[in-house]
């Protein structure tokens, strides 16, 4: 379910390193919470963006949640198949509907980030807690 | 079922099943079933129930025939809404007032200390489910498991019969904008009602509905909320309901307020608007008017049949004509949109 070669933050985004650049989306998890999502604002091409910092949000029916980055660096590429169809982070959050891609500036950051085994057991843990 | 749940009012309900947009689509396609038994029930009974109910609404219960409802207000001192609700006319003794779940309490403390009558007026909310049915299909499915016939009864107007065995008041009313009608009956046949109308509906694709699609279905529809169009601050001259507002009857709770500010006019009106992009205008962003702070959108979100953002704000009077331009602030950025008539969608047949 969770791809093994991705990395996963406690605010349910993930990213996936390859060859200096970080492709980010929001996870099974969160799309599932979230519900229906109708629209996805992205940042501009060219932003600086810093770890741990908000750089768009993904709005279902009823909330808006931000999206915050796993890593600092340059925003390369957002996807614009999200525009007119932001249902696909429902349908395929770990795939297609990845939302930017970014410039890795600091590769070190990967390592404080969970692997998928670590973000099973903490979504397991937020499921129980959820349901208590 | 595999609802998300969500505490609404201290009620533990279903927010969606199968999702917001699916849901939504379904009642405005085929047939959608929810389940509402939270909303309140007042009965009043008595030679003076008119009396009374004409006191504390205002709208005209003087006109209901027997087996037929009216949606009318609740009424402060001040012509303002303590609640949105429907009245039945079951006989010229009993009245059914139906409430919203949240001001069940409220509503019946403010009509047993406004009763200047003879009336009694009784907290039946424990003793009714309700379940709604909903859509173009609605009335074909429920026909499957009633002997009563449904075609005959008109759009606002009710009757008394066996659904699937069990005792019902069977109304045709809805708070989705289809057509569509309400049950209300014993709390002991709850589960049986749902799953037999659930079963029923299957070959229409019936799903079940819950609060999430509930709000959409409502605000696509152009109808108030309490909460959000309409409280203790806003009058019927206000919030477009003037219709419901009969001062024609007679003296009631607020109606020397309400014929005031008929006289000297509105400040502000209920107007409905359209994302311009595709950004979304939501519950309380700030509304602006040249480029100034005028209000704050009382319900906005997307409109799933009519795939468009929309939402209903007050403005001033002065700036309320339709095709207006205005702004709305998202997290401090201004999105344009622009005023439309309501209601938004209306059915087709």
């Amino acid at each position: 379910m969770y791809p093994q070669d991705y990395r996963y933050t406690k605010d349910h985004e993930w990213i996936k390193a390859d060859g200096g650049i970080g492709t980010v989306g929001i996870t099974d998890y969160a799309q599932h919470e979230l519900g229906d999502v109708v629209f996805v604002e992205m940042p501009k091409v060219g932003a600086q963006i810093k770890a741990g910092q908000s750089f768009g949000t993904v709005e279902s029916v009823k909330a808006v949640s931000e999206i915050f980055s796993p890593i600092t660096g340059e925003v390369l590429e957002t996807n614009s198949a999200l525009v007119n169809a932001p249902e696909k982070i429902n349908q395929d959050p770990h795939g297609s509907a990845w939302v930017v891609k970014i410039r890795i500036a600091d590769p070190k950051e990967l390592a404080g980030l969970m692997d998928a085994a670590a973000y099973e057991a903490y979504i397991a843990e937020q499921a129980k807690e959820h349901s208590a | 079922m595999g609802a998300k749940m969500v505490n609404f009012g201290g009620w533990d309900m279903p927010l969606e099943y199968s999702g917001i947009l699916s849901e939504h689509d379904a009642v405005r396609t085929r047939a959608g079933l929810f389940d509402v038994s939270h909303m309140g029930e007042i009965e009043i009974r008595g030679s003076s129930a008119l009396d009374l109910v004409q006191w504390v609404t205002c709208n005209d219960a003087s006109k209901l025939s027997i087996g037929q409802a009216q949606y009318t207000g609740l009424m402060t001192d001040r012509g303002t809404f303590v609640d949105d609700l429907l009245v039945h006319k079951i006989s010229d003794t009993h009245y059914l007032l139906c409430v919203n779940a949240s001001n069940q309490d409220r509503d019946f403390g403010h009509i047993v200390s406004n009763n200047r009558s003879s009336a009694k007026p009784e907290n039946a909310g424990p003793r009714y489910s309700q379940l709604a049915i909903q859509g173009p299909r609605a009335k074909d499915i429920l026909q499957r498991i009633t002997p009563v016939p449904l075609e005959p009864i008109h759009y606002y107007h009710f009757t008394f019969g066996k659904v699937d065995g069990v005792e019902c008041l069977i109304a045709r009313t809805g708070y989705t904008g289809e057509d569509g009608f309400e049950i209300y009956f014993d709390p002991d046949f709850s589960e049986k009602l749902w799953n037999r109308l659930l079963e029923s509906g299957a070959p229409e694709g019936i799903i079940p509905c819950g609060l999430g699609a509930r709000n959409t279905l409502r605000l696509e529809a152009g109808m108030c909320l309490y909460g959000h169009e309409i409280d203790e601050t806003t009058t019927p001259w206000e919030a477009g309901l003037g219709w419901i507002c009969k001062l024609g009857k007679g003296n009631f709770l607020g109606s020397d307020s309400l014929a005031r500010q008929k006289q000297t006019g509105i400040e502000r009106k209920l107007a409905g608007f359209e994302m311009l992009d595709r950004r979304i205008g939501r519950d309380g962003y700030p509304v602006l008017i040249g480029g100034r702070e005028a209000g704050c959108v009382t319900s906005g979100g997307p409109a799933p049949f009519l795939r468009k953002n929309i939402g209903m704000a007050y403005v001033p009077v002065a700036a309320s004509a339709v095709g207006a331009e205005i702004e709305i602030s998202i997290r401090g950025q201004s999105a344009p949109a622009r005023l439309v008539a309501l209601p938004f969608y209306k059915r087709p047949h």
